[in-house]
């Protein structure tokens, strides 16, 4: 498997203060990275950094080998914690807005066959997502959950390098998040992606992730805490490559954690 | 049970709406009766039979000198001037605010001259729009639009500019270009607000326009009023007020209804 996001020392500064520091990571195709840490640690600066809403104050980031521009494009998908759908759109023109706007770059509406086209494409992705019953709901009258399946939908449908998830179930409910979970693995074998996602939920991201990154500081200089910035202190392969159908939770992890203490690599 | 948590059915809120307003009909009617009884010619309480006999002859009886129904040349006059304003203003609320609201760059270059010439007090300008622009009803329409416009303008950027974050970014990674982002994110999502703003700015505007009437003007509802305050005929006076507040409620429900109809999305939570 070849590398496809290529983080080479990348720091992120604002000002004195330092965020990230020599961050330098290859992510291969079709992994699944789960990036966890605590609060402040930079993990959605990371993220950011790799949407391209913001640019590295040293060193490069590359994607299939070129310089990523500090700008979102339609080769990365981002799925929010909240807010990552369109609350005046029904379910179906949320999912069809990818398409519509390359296109039709003027209109940004489709019609006749190249809208029936992209209604068909968008039915099935919905249908995929187990939304479709709900094709022409609008966001307000979708749960949380069926929010998040919305904004999964809406990412595929642009067919993404990379898919950024941030948190994605950090607001559902317990049962949901089981659901979810199986939802983006289906998903992800199914469309060959590669997915990064920040969470707070270690469980979630050993049973997700096929390598997980742990982000905190090296170093903290107790007179200028700001001074030191974080980085991948933990980077951790899972040799499992068939995603958990497993209910339990807390016995995949278990078995997850056994397996990470043989293949541990490049930690400190 | 707490005060509180005492609420009206629908019919019952009906009627406790409707008390006050007949209370204020009847204590009209009282006093009205009452200063008859002392001056059968008091003009400053008149009876609802002398303003339907004074109105009667503005309804539908021609002007001999213009020829014109003059409650309903008032009227349409009003209305018109109103009307056109109003659209400017609505045009240019979405034009610039949203403009405004998704350019970072034009919000720096732009927001201090929409800031600077909202805070200036439009009846303040009045003398310099009749200066510039003659007694004509040019001056008129350009008083309300001076008056709310920027009011729009502003709300309606600051609407914009508010949108989630995560929102912009999303539609970029779907490939949104700034003007298929302002097509299709914002603008659909600012026109309930621009509604709404509409709805609050009815009162100022009625206000500019009845003053630009009553200054300079020989046809109009704010006009006939300051006409007939000459010679003490509160029984115009007090229909056209009447008819005024009824044309302002019935534009706040239209408009209401209009959100309501083309925004459910955005009605969702009221339910």
């Amino acid at each position: 498997m070849s590398d496809l996001l290529t983080f080479d020392n990348v720091w992120l500064e604002y000002g004195e203060k330092i965020v990230l520091e020599r961050v330098d990571l290859a992510i291969a195709e079709r992994s699944f990275v789960s990036i966890i840490g605590p609060s402040g640690a930079g993990k959605s600066s990371f993220l950011r950094l790799a949407l391209g809403q913001e640019a590295p104050s040293r060193g490069r980031i590359l994607l299939d080998g070129k310089v990523l521009l500090p700008e979102c494009s339609p080769d990365r998908g981002v799925v929010f914690q909240r807010y990552s759908v369109f609350p005046h759109l029904t379910a179906l023109r949320n999912v069809m807005f990818g398409r519509e706007c390359a296109n039709a770059p003027f209109t940004a509406r489709l019609f006749g066959a190249a809208r029936r086209a992209a209604v068909e494409e968008a039915e099935a992705i919905l249908a995929e997502v187990g939304l479709g019953d709900a094709l022409h709901l609008y966001p307000a009258q979708l749960s949380g959950g069926m929010q998040q399946r919305l904004a999964i939908a809406q990412a595929l449908m642009a067919r993404p390098r990379v898919l950024l998830l941030d948190e994605p179930f950090g607001a559902l409910d317990p049962g949901i998040r089981q659901d979810m979970h199986r939802l983006i693995l289906g998903l992800w074998r199914e469309h060959a992606l590669t997915v990064l996602m920040v969470t707070h939920d270690i469980t979630e991201a050993f049973r997700l992730g096929t390598r997980v990154l742990a982000f905190d500081k090296r170093r903290v200089d107790p007179h200028a805490p700001h001074r030191f910035g974080a980085t991948a202190v933990y980077d951790l392969s899972l040799s499992r490559k068939t995603p958990a159908d497993t209910p339990d939770p807390e016995q995949e992890v278990l078995r997850l954690t056994e397996s990470v203490i043989i293949n541990t690599e490049g930690s400190l | 049970m707490r005060w509180v948590n005492v609420r009206p059915s629908r019919r019952g809120g009906l009627v406790l709406g409707a008390l006050p307003l007949l209370a204020v009909l009847v204590a009209y009617l009282f006093a009205a009766a009452a200063r008859h009884a002392a001056n059968p010619s008091d003009k400053v309480l008149p009876t609802p039979s002398a303003m339907v006999a004074a109105m009667h002859g503005l309804l539908v009886d021609a002007d001999p000198l213009s020829g014109r129904l003059i409650f309903w040349a008032d009227t349409l006059a009003s209305l018109e001037r109103l009307g056109l304003a109003l659209g400017i203003c609505t045009l240019s609320a979405l034009l610039v605010g949203l403009v405004l609201g998704v350019l970072p760059a034009a919000r720096a270059t732009l927001g201090g001259l929409v800031t600077m010439v909202a805070v200036i007090p439009p009846i303040a300008l009045l003398p310099i729009l009749f200066i510039v622009f003659g007694l004509g009803e040019t001056a008129k329409v350009a008083l309300i639009v001076i008056g709310v416009a920027p009011f729009l303008i502003r709300d309606l950027a600051d609407h914009v500019a508010a949108l989630p974050r995560e929102q912009l970014i999303k539609a970029q990674t779907l490939g949104a270009s700034s003007w298929q982002l302002m097509l299709r994110v914002a603008l659909p999502q600012a026109l309930p607000r621009l509604i709404a703003g509409l709805r609050l700015s009815l009162g100022p505007a009625w206000v500019y326009l009845i003053s630009a009437e009553a200054i300079a003007s020989d046809v109009g509802l704010g006009y006939r009023i300051f006409l007939v305050r000459r010679y003490l005929s509160m029984d115009i006076i007090i229909p056209y007020v009447a008819w005024i507040s009824f044309l302002a409620i019935a534009m706040d429900i239209a408009l209401a209804q209009l959100s309501r109809r083309g925004f459910a999305w955005a009605h969702q939570a009221d339910r």
